[in-house]
């Protein structure tokens, strides 16, 4: 199997609906002259033509309420934001407008629509820049989140959300887009809303997604040289979140670790260990320890802002202060 | 007030019709040949058919049996009746939360639009949107909106579409004074100037957002058609209170807009003689301003017009204002028959 990186997996989903789907079209601020602030989007412009490659003004609104428009149209729009963090000044048309539609007309009106958006901090954008706005959006009825780790579910994923007929938000860790790993050239797709075990363990279950993946699989590592198997759980999709997945691992192993890159206030974790501590509190050892970025703005100096960061070792601590592992 | 428009691009000799004497070419006369006749009487069915909706609503609210807000149109009918007569069927329209007489002026049904505000299951939305979202896809009326110039860029995307799929088809969209003041509204003007979109900006200027009337939260007085100027979009102003003033004037921006000359706006002066919402009390305001406005009422002036034209007789207009009257009484029975949605609809149309 060829081995590509996130970018490149991304590239390709959107670059097949393009080809395959004439109703596929693309937004957003400089996707297509300047080929897109992490480059997913370079060559597109030359390639399908300014008609389905539109620059965007600086307007988030707009251009993500035409998106919505376009969608309820028939069309199918592929939204960029440059970075998650600009997506608020866009909510009202993402929660309000494109999450509603459809059931505030009886089901008369659909939006097919995929948005996405490089999210997360580490790499020293500051409070402003870092956000992971995916963890407020997975709360929102109307909407699907996912958020891929690695290649493979980066392509499946977008193959998913473009043939879906409802919004779907595709968060990109921005630390990833980097990241290597082996995609098959056979078509396949991932599905939206089941979560991944990515590693088969015996002694204790570690959930995340995302950028989080990074510190639950080294931890794993760690934990396997100190003889602990942990079962390794990628969500990839916030919304519809696989609970059922994550269920059966924690029959087997009787302890869980949930571990989010954002920060660990609210978000997709408190919501998982929420259920989790109400339907399998008869299987657990010990509770469900949930880990993530510290509860501040994000700094700007590096050490402080790898001191917020979840890492590796906030993982293992959890595990050795849950569990005694 | 004079009906006029003043078209504001810039050096553009062939857009613009110039006014004459002081007068515009939109006279709201308008012509006189039988079909009119036929024509002016539908406008004035369908503006009567939303004065008599509105004043059952507001009742049917006295009576609890519709809840939440309500918005009434009363006072603006000709301009929404004046604006959508001009449309095809394969046109799309955008309403803000005072829709219904957009609504009922685009031909959605009365019975299930009364029944969505009664919160019944043969409603528009099986009574989920209620009166601030009523919709209609199949026959384009994409929504009744409530956040205040959310819809703008929802009607530059359906007019997006429109352009991709390369048709003459438009989009047209409503917002009032208030949504002015949002910063989407430039972005959405903006954003339609640069791409040529085929949208009609029609902004019922009704003087007040709610309570706050234009001249208190608007820096630059009461009119906005000549701001578009800035976007290089074509601009006029017209009599919302006269409802041929309004056709002719859309009817006009509509033909460019078709002609793929990009996005259109017209600003018509209006007012509503009710309340922002039933639970308005209008302290904000005098009853001398609302009396002057009255006395424009096109309800009233409408059909005296048509009279005095020899295009309708008084037994027609009130042989019209019956049997609209019957029709407003059946859609209530209607609704209030309804049955309540299944408590089962509460999951249903949240995905796809």
């Amino acid at each position: 199997m060829p081995e590509i990186a996130v970018r490149q997996a991304l590239k390709q989903g959107l670059e097949e609906a393009l080809e395959n789907d004439p109703r596929v079209f693309m937004m957003g601020e400089d996707i297509g002259e300047y080929g897109g602030a992490y480059a997913v989007t370079d060559g597109f412009l030359k390639k399908f033509g300014p008609e389905r490659i539109k620059d965007t003004p600086i307007s988030e609104q707009a251009f993500v309420g035409a998106g919505i428009g376009a969608a309820a149209a028939g069309l199918r729009p592929i939204v960029e934001f440059m970075s998650i963090s600009f997506s608020l000044v866009a909510f009202d048309q993402i929660v309000n407008m494109a999450a509603n539609l459809r059931y505030m007309s009886g089901g008369r009106i659909s939006v097919p629509m995929v948005i996405r958006a490089p999210t997360g901090a580490g790499v020293q954008l500051a409070a402003t820049h870092s956000h992971s706005f995916e963890t407020w959006l997975a709360e929102v009825p109307g909407l699907k989140v996912v958020c891929p780790s690695n290649p493979y579910d980066a392509l499946g994923l977008m193959r998913s959300a473009i043939k879906d007929d409802n919004l779907v938000f595709v968060a990109e860790p921005a630390l990833l887009y980097g990241a290597r790993g082996e995609v098959p050239d056979e078509y396949y797709e991932v599905e939206i809303g089941k979560a991944n075990v990515v590693r088969s363990g015996t002694d204790i279950t570690l959930v995340s997604y995302g950028y989080g993946m990074r510190s639950v699989n080294t931890a794993a590592d760690v934990l396997q040289q100190r003889g602990v198997s942990a079962e390794v759980i990628d969500l990839r999709s916030l919304s519809p979140l696989d609970l059922d997945t994550v269920l059966g691992s924690i029959r087997k192993t009787n302890r869980a670790v949930v571990v989010d890159s954002a920060r660990r206030k609210g978000g997709v974790m408190a919501e998982l260990a929420a259920d989790l501590q109400q339907l399998a509190s008869e299987w657990l050892d010990g509770p469900i320890m949930r880990v993530g970025s510290e509860d501040v703005p994000w700094p700007y100096n590096r050490g402080l802002e790898q001191a917020a960061l979840t890492d590796a070792d906030d993982v293992l601590n959890a595990v050795a202060e849950g569990y005694g592992l | 007030m004079a009906s006029r428009t003043k078209p504001r691009e810039k050096s553009s000799s062939t857009d613009a019709k110039p006014a004459k004497n002081g007068k515009s070419v939109v006279s709201g006369r308008g012509n006189t040949g039988v079909n009119a006749a036929t024509d002016y009487i539908e406008l004035f069915r369908q503006m009567y058919l939303i004065r008599e909706f509105e004043l059952a609503c507001g009742e049917n609210y006295s009576k609890g049996l519709i809840r939440g807000f309500l918005h009434l149109y009363i006072g603006q009918e000709a301009t929404g009746v004046g604006a959508i007569s001009t449309l095809r069927a394969d046109d799309y329209i955008v309403s803000h939360y005072r829709d219904h007489g957009h609504a009922l002026a685009r031909g959605l049904d009365v019975n299930r639009s009364m029944a969505e505000l009664f919160g019944r299951a043969t409603g528009l939305s099986k009574g989920k949107g209620g009166s601030m979202h009523l919709f209609d896809a199949a026959k384009g009326f994409m929504g009744g909106h409530a956040i205040v110039a959310g819809q703008l860029p929802l009607a530059a995307g359906l007019a997006l579409a429109q352009q991709y799929q390369k048709t003459d088809a438009l989009t047209m969209c409503f917002f009032g004074d208030g949504s002015t003041n949002q910063g989407v509204y430039h972005e959405t003007l903006n954003l339609a100037a640069v791409w040529k979109l085929p949208v009609l900006f029609f902004l019922e200027n009704n003087m007040y957002g709610m309570g706050s009337s234009i001249e208190r939260v608007r820096a630059g007085g009461i009119d906005f058609y000549p701001g578009m100027a800035t976007y290089g979009i074509p601009a006029a102003e017209v009599d919302g209170m006269d409802v041929l003033a309004v056709k002719e004037a859309t009817e006009y921006a509509v033909d460019r807009i078709r002609k793929g000359d990009g996005p259109q706006f017209i600003e018509a002066k209006t007012f509503r003689f009710t309340g922002h919402s039933l639970a308005d009390g209008q302290k904000y305001r005098g009853q001398e301003e609302v009396k002057k406005w009255e006395q424009r009422d096109p309800i009233a002036t409408f059909p005296e017009k048509l009279i005095k034209m020899g295009l309708a007789s008084s037994a027609k207009i009130e042989a019209v204002k019956a049997e609209v009257s019957k029709q407003i009484a059946l859609a209530v029975k209607f609704a209030e028959d309804s049955p309540e949605p299944d408590i089962s609809e509460l999951f249903t149309d949240v995905f796809a």
